[in-house]
């Protein structure tokens, strides 16, 4: 049985690109009286269990995330 | 003259496009994801939609379908292709065309006419135009906020790449971008839809003049 890992992969928007669903988000939290709320950005997490994590960056590079707009990074959590 | 639509599961524009290609007198050809095979046609549209749900990205697992690779190898070799909406999406996750696709500045889905003006004459799918003219186009779309970092920006403005631009921006889209092109000139990319007013049933048919255009382009 080969091993299997948990990896944890997090996308998020590139700094500076547009990220609306943040926007609309940091402006709902003062809506709700939680005050003080500077900036909201939303990535994604992605969680898979493989049973390498050799080719896990080229996944983030060709599917996960789109380098055009986006940044990623991951680990293996078990 | 023989174009071919691709159909992915979730495309919804691909009927609309084949029945513009008949209104002009062409053969509609239907290229299925799963195929790689382009059937020998002349040029290629990559319709609207919501192909794979847009899961993940729009675009990004339709990308890897089998149709891609010969459209891929069809675009590198200058072969005129015209990604419409979703198809556009398709294209720029394939790298055929540079920039991406974000979510719409206001965070609404936008269902609308907007005046496009066409910037050049100088692609396969404008070669009917002189440059310089207004339409009115449909759109349909939650992600058509055109967006190119900064220094492809300026390539594709210098370089005259910038095919459409929207004269009342609905989405946010840098430099009011409605449709870009690539290198070679031969990929071009819309956000609105032509195929969508091709008939005056419809209540226009002035999308068939973007069509039409690669006749002339092919000399037709």
């Amino acid at each position: 049985m080969p091993e299997t890992l948990k990896i944890r992969v997090l996308v998020r928007p590139k700094e500076g690109i547009l990220d609306p669903q943040g926007e609309a988000v940091r402006g709902a939290l003062p809506a709700l009286g939680f005050e003080g709320v500077r900036t909201v950005h939303i990535g994604r997490l992605i969680e898979m269990e493989v049973e390498s994590a050799d080719e896990v960056d080229a996944m983030c590079r060709r599917l996960l995330s789109n380098p055009t707009i986006e940044e990623y990074e991951w680990e293996v959590v078990s | 003259m023989r174009i071919g639509v691709t159909v992915f599961p979730g495309s919804n524009c691909d009927r609309d496009a084949l029945y513009a290609i008949e209104r002009m007198g062409e053969e509609p050809v239907e290229l299925w994801h799963a195929e790689a095979d382009l059937k020998g046609v002349d040029a290629v549209i990559v319709p609207g939609g919501f192909s794979y749900g847009d899961y993940l990205r729009p675009g990004a697992i339709a990308r890897f379908a089998n149709v891609m690779g010969p459209l891929e190898d069809f675009g590198r070799e200058g072969g005129p292709i015209l990604g419409v909406c979703n198809g556009f999406q398709v294209l720029c996750e394939a790298h055929l065309l540079p920039g991406a696709l974000l979510q719409n500045r206001h965070m609404r889905f936008v269902c609308d006419r907007v005046r496009v003006r066409v910037e050049t004459a100088n692609t396969p799918w404008t070669a009917g135009f002189e440059g310089g003219e207004g339409l009115t186009l449909p759109v349909a779309h939650n992600e058509g906020n055109y967006f190119a970092a900064g220094e492809t920006l300026a390539r594709l403005e210098d370089e005259g790449r910038v095919v459409f631009r929207y004269l009342d921006n609905p989405n946010g889209s840098v430099n009011d971008i409605a449709g870009v092109c690539n290198e070679g000139r031969n990929v071009v990319g819309i956000m609105p839809h032509p195929e969508r007013v091709s008939d005056p049933a419809l209540g226009s048919d002035e999308g068939l003049k973007i069509l039409r255009s690669v006749m002339v382009g092919a000399g037709v």
